[in-house]
């Protein structure tokens, strides 16, 4: 009875279901682990970074897969989040309840991030492939160089902001100093734990899933399968390539929020052209345009280089390696070609069986 | 004076990012593709150069001519090992086993060559020109960047107008099936392609790395973007645009180093490529292409 009822649900409504599960089961399953005092502490250093991976690499899976759109700045909505958020973190610490600074940091951090993928997408979403994938890039390195370069302080005059050096502030002596160019935040309470990172993981997934399976999602789908076409039946082009835009910043910006409150200090530099590419790399390797794709192989490759200490030197070349052969292996058309013939193969074997069993039956 | 001086070396940067960027631009216009690697082409023929000029005594135009040797047969070599089995699959698949082959090229010098800096010597051995009773001094690297990028653009640009084979290149890059229609063995045009394109890195590479003597596994990882961004700048797909995008970019980077500051140099010269993008979305002189239904 329970298995026709599950064979009765809509089959995206069931791979979603699928995905939560999982999502939920790991969490459950590092719970249990932690309790019973078998986990490492190296692999418990990795979950909240796990967390923020996952919600990186799904927003990003949202630009990619859904919009068809290359970005190559991911990293930069990453920075402005953290750092905004954490700002608001830091400043107000001492004053309102912790739950609710956190909150707010979140909030204000996806809010930035949002802000910017605005103020970058209205422009950049009229170029289309390699340009967009270009200007990201140049966004990114934009945001790093900035944020390398910004000193921030306050004192009782209020803030005071300068891009040269900490003194050149003009602080008073009581003044506090923000952001201290390349040194970047410091002193961070670290507030950011597995829970927290989980739910906000669960948050990404709902409104993620949410989207894509929605009226915006179906025309965000359409555009990227054939723009012309999408246009000619009267969707609005630039203002759901926005909405898929937007969404994806604000989470990039949240899971800059939850990545920099893991850590005592933030800088700039962390958020790279590099770690952009690294997001990049799990959406791809994961399945573009699957989200429980993303899932994983944000999750696998962010413990990987862990267990592969063993291997340092060698561990970014065997990355490469897989990456160039996953790509000419999945997407090469003969190859392609060649994999279904073997599938259908042995599709049709197994069918066969299935109909023998079938009746075998039917005669018991 | 000043002016003048921040001016000529900025003109010798970007010499170096046109040549760079006319190695990206006729890979685009003729495979349609962005070859991320070829960053990491210049890095390993200035290592090439390294060894032969700095340990092994070479020659430095023989060392030069053994880099180009090597990035030819490198970057054919990479077109048909990585790129040639994607030819027909969607151009992110191709993008990210460019992304793959820059990391592979950069972790394969970091194991053989270590990623200790290297003390590049510079391969321009002539004296510095002295203008103006002594105010004005203008390096014999800025120079010999300066002739060599000039030289090259006029000899590429002949090459392409005035051979058969150049016209082989332009047809592939109108309209690849037609080409192929019209006899052109497209694939063996598009490996020229990249043999020319990885020569030209080499050049670049010897050239850089005289004015700016670091040598690191990612030195050609960011003159790489930004020869790229010059490209783009320049109007993808077409060479007088990487030429003049290479040149604009090297003077903007040096003027804004000079004038506004070191550490937002890059912040600068990445945002006027997405004011000139959002103003001219095919680039200063790319042409505009209509997509028909």
């Amino acid at each position: 009875m329970a298995m026709t009822k599950w064979n009765n649900i809509k089959k995206s409504t069931k791979s979603n279901l699928i995905t939560f599960g999982i999502v939920i089961g790991f969490y459950l399953l590092v719970q249990i682990l932690s309790a019973a005092g078998v986990m490492t502490n190296s692999f418990a250093g990795q979950l909240v970074p796990i967390c923020a991976y996952v919600v990186m690499a799904i927003s990003l899976n949202l630009v990619v897969g859904f919009l068809g759109e290359l970005s190559l700045g991911h990293a930069g909505f990453m920075s402005v989040g953290a750092f905004s958020g954490t700002l608001v973190w830091v400043s107000l610490y001492d004053t309102v309840p912790h739950w609710l600074a956190l909150i707010l940091a979140f909030v204000v951090g996806g809010l930035v991030a949002g802000l910017f993928g605005f103020v970058v997408g209205v422009p950049v979403l009229r170029l289309s492939g390699d340009y967009l994938a270009i200007v990201t890039l140049a966004f990114g390195e934009i945001v790093k160089n900035f944020m390398n370069a910004v000193y921030l302080g306050v004192d009782s005059n209020g803030l005071h902001f300068s891009l040269k050096d900490s003194n050149s502030l003009g602080l008073e002596p009581d003044g506090k100093i923000l952001i201290n160019g390349a040194m970047g935040i410091t002193g961070i309470k670290k507030a950011s734990t597995f829970t927290i990172g989980f739910v906000l993981v669960l948050i990404t997934l709902i409104v993620v899933l949410n989207l894509i399976n929605s009226r915006s999602g179906r025309a965000i789908s359409a555009i990227r399968d054939n723009e012309i076409a999408a246009k000619s039946v009267g969707i609005n082009i630039t203002r759901y390539k926005l909405i898929g835009f937007v969404t994806s910043a604000v989470f990039a910006g949240m899971a800059g929020v939850l990545y920099s409150l893991n850590f005592s200090s933030l800088v700039a530099k962390k958020f790279d052209y590099n770690t952009s590419i690294n997001i990049l790399v799990f959406v791809v390797l994961g399945g573009i345009g699957s989200i429980r794709g993303s899932v994983i192989a944000a999750a696998i490759l962010t413990v990987l280089p862990e267990m592969l200490r063993g291997l340092n030197d060698y561990r970014m070349l065997i990355y490469a390696i897989v990456l160039i052969v996953m790509m000419i292996f999945t997407r090469n058309p003969k190859l392609v070609a060649w994999r279904k013939q073997f599938t259908d193969k042995v599709k049709a074997q197994f069918v066969k069986s299935k109909d023998k069993s079938k009746k075998s039956k039917g005669v018991a | 004076m000043q002016f003048l001086s921040y001016l000529i070396n900025g003109i010798s940067l970007g010499s170096v990012y046109a040549l760079i960027a006319l190695g990206y631009t006729m890979v685009y216009g003729i495979a349609k593709m962005l070859n991320f690697a070829h960053g990491d082409v210049i890095m390993i023929g200035s290592y090439v150069i390294f060894f032969a000029f700095s340990t092994f005594g070479m020659n430095p135009i023989l060392s030069v001519i053994l880099a180009m040797i090597v990035c030819t047969i490198l970057g054919v070599t990479i077109e048909r090992l990585a790129y040639r089995p994607l030819r027909e699959a969607p151009s992110l698949a191709v993008l990210i086993t460019a992304i793959g082959v820059s990391y592979l090229l950069q972790q394969v010098a970091q194991l053989l060559w270590s990623s200790n800096p290297k003390n590049f010597k510079s391969v321009v051995s002539l004296s510095p020109v002295t203008l103006f009773d002594g105010q004005l001094i203008i390096s014999a690297e800025t120079i010999v960047t300066i002739a060599v990028c000039i030289i090259i653009m006029i000899a590429l640009t002949a090459f392409i107008n005035h051979t058969s084979t150049g016209h082989a290149m332009l047809a592939v890059s109108e309209d690849r099936g037609a080409a192929q229609l019209m006899g052109i063995n497209v694939n063996a045009t598009i490996s020229l392609t990249f043999a020319i394109g990885s020569a030209l890195a080499a050049v670049a590479g010897a050239l850089m790395c005289s004015s700016y003597p670091t040598l690191m596994p990612t030195t050609g990882s960011m003159p790489g973007i930004k020869a790229f961004v010059a490209a783009v700048f320049g109007g993808i797909g077409s060479i007088p645009g990487a030429f003049l995008g290479g040149i604009l970019l090297g003077i903007i980077e040096n003027l804004s180093k000079a004038y506004i500051s070191t550490q937002l140099s890059d912040a600068i010269v990445f945002l006027v490529l997405i004011v000139v993008l959002i103003v001219k979305p095919t680039g200063l002189l790319g042409k505009k292409v209509n997509v028909k239904v």
